[in-house]
């Protein structure tokens, strides 16, 4: 491995300071003066209704009130992958909670207050709530005009049904593939809805100037996609929008794409002058943003008795709610990566986005892999009990390793998978058993491994501004966003390592799409990558013009210069040691006649991955290059359950991610840590629970329980794999929804190990296991 | 009907009027100016809007204005006027926070923490903080940068022979 100065280095977060002083911004933190407006959403109390009639007469009385909006004044749709969204309901309403109005007052008691003055006439219609019954004969279409919606090419919709969006892959023959295995297994597995629960709720506050321009300060992962979708739905130039992105406390995809943000553009379009302000309370957080979307997923796979998997089936169908813009992109990446990171000869994967009347689904921390993985994984561990294999011995067996050849034809990345394997096992000293510590307690093992690739269009690409100042520090302008994984310093590191400066004299700031270079999104684990190859492009640009402008004015060869110590140094003469901020704004002076060379060291550099392509056959799947590459890994857990109560309690959990070159290793321990106890949370007792009207049951943190310091393992420990991506930005790939992916079959599997049984539905509560274990019993 | 309120805010004096349902929260935010006390339930759950009153850690969204009349109000802000206190250091140094909406919240409190208890033993330390909600960190490093603080501080006060 190359030794570098910085990058490979933990490094103290750059936003450190600010956060634990308080002086970070959110949006909520900023101020607009008295002019501010407060806007309150009217929301949809059924889950499927036609609308009849909005009376806003009595909400207009109430004191305070500027103006009630309705859909009447915002008709066209918008949508990131599908277009399949009104910023207000049109003529019905598709699940509970969806915004019908929204009220524009002085005050938010005067918001509120008159919110619940609009009169919305409804006739209710049948309404679908899970995957079987909307796609059952005769099911209530949810979206008549489904052909109609704009979407991405490579999307598949099935007007006339309730599927959106049908991925497809085929690959070899499954049903020769299956008969070719000594052992064939079949089950269902089923993992419910979940909140992201990000600890601030999403906020946006708009303002369209007098003279037209529309600025939007918002909580966001994505400053330029919001701008492009405001810009369509909204009729504006895209010059004259500004999106402003201050800290997001807190992403995992919840605030990817566009969700409330364009109701405050929208109401900010019809009070010229005034800056209108949207806080989704926590009930609105859970109910309107996105969800994890639901999934039923049947697998079967064989497998002959010296371990080689010979055929995978796997069909999964997605409770993927009643708009799937964005939703139908995980569908979309799930389907074509559902084998999870084996070598199979055999793949039918089918992958179903089903229209359904909950909440819209979306992305959350894993994008597809953390659901699916959840039976895929389960099954592999079954799998091999069955053939009498050691579980980590079946994974190596079938593990994909660089080179090989993927489901749809393209070719694998350089990466440690078997090594994260073994030291994951080695990590929890697998096969080694451990003793109870007391009767009615049993202690049991698992181990999961796990891949994902960054889901993006084809073309998502990545920019970034930097700038020299007087004292020789750096700025840098992106507008990848800090939603806590630690990208502002990652991004540091990266120019540091270029120019000699030190992370801690590097400002990286926050998004401002005036000023700063453009950025897809800040989703799929991307950004270290993408953002960080822009981010190395501007420092190599920068660092060109610093040799050029000595070279010029001194003469000396630029092949035998060089930076070191935020210094320019040469390789043939000691003595030349020109400090940075000497000359790096106000240039070099010639010895001959005082004239300047140089000058403001400016530079920009962007990224785009130029080699993929999602055209693919529809019906095989077959062709183009979907995804730019693969994050592996591989974990083992320790855990015990007390079978008087069916309680687990996690002691160790090893976790080996391959970052290819880890840019800052204690971010990722930090990514590691977190990741873990959000799949903790998920397969230990989150859920999102609805009546069978639809309503969430359980929109508050109280009811909805987030895992406290005192849920915390034992012990977590971090392991880091650096296999090169050779396309990385020194060789890094992003990891940091990964680390969440394999928690939940892993402890499935460690339950199987430890009492015997095997769940296959999520979540593993103590209860669930506790009747599981009573039925074994009987 | 107003209220007049005289209370002390990281030791400045200020006299409010409030309304009787007003929350702590909200008049410290958008009235006072101070913005590090962060609503994320609004019901008392998650803890980011926690400040310390008279010592005290308590979550403003519970608590109406016109009751801290006549008491002492610290915030993060406060903390750090004459710099960062030993625990923030730690807590930078350990990188303990990834998106920081919770750290306001949870420096009070940690820092509530160590001053009734200088030497807490790891499990009080997750005792203490379990009402404090963080989606992102898995509390590890947080935990650490406590436990590090108290050692550091024990350390320098009394140093063992
Ligand atoms: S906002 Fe006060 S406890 Fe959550
Ligand atoms: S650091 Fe994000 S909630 Fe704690």
């Amino acid at each position: 491995m190359v030794d570098h100065t910085f990058v490979g280095h933990s490094t103290p977060r750059i936003d450190g300071v600010e956060k634990i002083t308080g002086a970070a911004p959110f949006t909520d933190d900023l101020d607009f003066g008295p002019d501010l407006l407060h806007a309150e959403v009217v929301a949809s109390p059924h889950a499927h209704a036609r609308i009849l009639g909005i009376d806003t007469y009595l909400a207009e009385q109430v004191p305070g009130v500027v103006k009630v909006v309705t859909g009447k004044s915002f008709q066209s749709t918008f949508g990131l992958y599908l277009e399949d969204r009104h910023i207000f309901a049109q003529d019905r309403v598709r699940f509970v909670g969806e915004q019908v109005a929204a009220v524009i007052a002085r005050t938010r008691t005067a918001a509120k207050r008159a919110a619940r003055m609009v009169i919305v006439s409804y006739e209710v219609l049948p309404a679908v709530f899970d995957t079987d019954a909307a796609l059952a004969d005769g099911a209530v279409e949810l979206h008549p005009d489904l052909a109609d919606y704009g979407r991405v090419p490579w999307f598949h919709p099935r007007p006339g049904t309730n599927i959106a969006h049908w991925r497809k892959l085929r690959k070899g023959d499954v049903a020769a593939g299956l008969r070719d295995a000594d052992l064939v297994l079949e089950d269902t597995y089923t993992v419910p809805r979940y909140a992201h629960a990000a600890i601030e709720p999403h906020a946006v506050v708009a303002e369209l100037s007098v003279a037209g321009r529309l600025t939007v300060w918002s909580a966001s992962q994505s400053p330029y996609t919001q701008r492009n979708l405001f810009a369509e739905a909204l009729g504006l130039s895209h010059r004259d929008i500004r999106v402003v992105t201050p800290y997001v406390g807190g992403g995992f995809g919840g605030k990817a794409g566009v969700t409330m943000e364009i109701i405050g553009a929208a109401l900010a379009m019809t009070v010229r002058g005034h800056p209108v302000k949207l806080h989704w309370s926590r009930e609105q957080e859970f109910v309107n943003t996105y969800q994890r979307q639901g999934l039923r997923a049947h697998l079967t796979i064989g497998a002959r008795r010296d371990g080689t998997i010979t055929a995978l089936q796997h069909t999964l169908h997605w409770d993927a709610g009643a708009y799937v813009e964005y939703g139908a992109n995980v569908v979309n990446a799930a389907g074509i990566s559902a084998t999870g990171p084996y070598r199979i000869e055999h793949v039918q994967l089918d992958s179903l986005c089903v229209y359904t009347n909950l909440p819209p689904g979306g992305p959350y921390r894993g994008f597809g892999y953390s659901e699916f993985t959840f039976g895929l994984e389960s099954h592999i561990d079954r799998l091999a009990h069955g053939l009498g294999i050691d579980p980590v011995e079946f994974r190596r067996r079938n593990a994909v390793v660089g080179g090989d050849e993927l489901p749809y034809g393209a070719q694998m990345n350089p990466s440690g998978l078997l090594e994260a394997i073994d030291r994951a096992a080695d990590a929890i000293d697998w096969g080694i058993e451990q003793p109870a510590p007391s009767p009615t307690v049993r202690v049991g093992k698992g181990i999961a491994a796990f891949w994902k690739a960054p889901a993006m269009p084809p073309n998502a690409g990545s920019a970034a501004f930097l700038k020299f100042n007087e004292d020789g520090s750096v700025n840098i302008t992106v507008s990848g966003m800090e939603i806590g994984q630690g990208y502002l310093t990652a991004m540091a590191q990266i120019a540091a390592e270029v120019l000699s400066v030190p992370p801690d004299r590097i400002r990286v700031e926050t998004p401002d799409t005036d000023r700063n270079a453009y950025e897809w999104q800040t989703v799929a684990s991307h950004v270290t990558w993408g953002c960080g190859n822009a981010v190395l492009a501007a420092a190599n640009q920068a660092r060109d013009r610093i040799l050029d402008t000595v070279h010029r004015a001194l003469g000396h060869d630029v092949a035998s210069l060089y930076l070191v110590d935020e210094q320019v140094r040469s390789t043939t003469d000691p003595d030349l040691a020109l400090p940075l901020r000497e000359f790096v704004v106000t240039g070099l002076e010639q010895p001959s006649d005082g004239t300047f060379k140089g000058g403001p060291v400016v530079a920009s550099g962007s990224f785009m991955p130029e080699f993929t392509s999602t055209r693919s056959d529809p019906e095989t799947g077959q062709g183009g290059k979907p995804n730019v590459h693969y994050t592996v890994g591989a974990a083992g857990l320790v855990l015990e359950v007390d079978v008087e109560t069916g309680r687990i309690a996690v002691r160790t959990v090893a976790l080996a991610v391959d970052a290819g070159t880890a840019i800052n290793p204690v971010a990722i321990e930090g990514q590691i840590a977190g990741g873990v106890l959000q799949g903790l949370g998920t397969v230990l007792y989150e859920e999102l629970r609805f009546d069978d009207g639809g309503r969430l049951l359980n929109p508050t943190l109280t009811d909805y329980k987030l895992p406290t310091a005192s849920d915390i393992p034992d012990r977590v420990i971090p392991i880091i794999v650096e296999v090169d991506q050779p396309d990385g930005p020194f060789g890094a790939r992003g990891v940091g929804e990964h680390t969440m992916i394999p928690i939940a079959p892993l402890v499935a599997n460690a339950v199987e190990d430890a009492v015997g049984v095997r769940i296959t539905s999520m979540p593993i509560t103590a209860e669930r296991l506790y009747l599981a274990l009573t039925a074994e019993d009987g | 009907m107003g209220h007049a309120v005289a209370l002390k805010v990281n030791g400045e004096s200020w006299s409010l009027e409030v309304e009787p349902a007003e929350l702590l929260l909200e008049v410290l935010r958008s009235r006072v100016g101070i913005k590090s006390p962060k609503p994320g339930c609004e019901r008392g759950d998650c803890g980011s809007c926690t400040v310390l009153l008279d010592g005290r850690s308590v979550r403003s969204c519970l608590v109406l204005a016109v009751e801290v009349d006549g008491h002492e109000l610290t915030t993060v802000e406060g903390l750090g006027i004459d710099g960062l206190t030993e625990l923030q250091q730690r807590m930078v140094e350990l990188s303990s926070f990834q998106c920081g909406y919770c750290a306001p919240g949870i420096v009070l409190t940690a820092t509530e923490l160590l001053a009734v208890n200088p030497r807490p033993e790891r499990h009080e330390v997750q005792a203490a903080m379990s009402g404090n909600l963080c989606r992102c960190t898995g509390y590890a490093p947080i935990i650490d940068a406590v436990l590090t603080a108290a050692a550091t501080a024990a350390a320098t006060t009394a140093p063992e022979v």
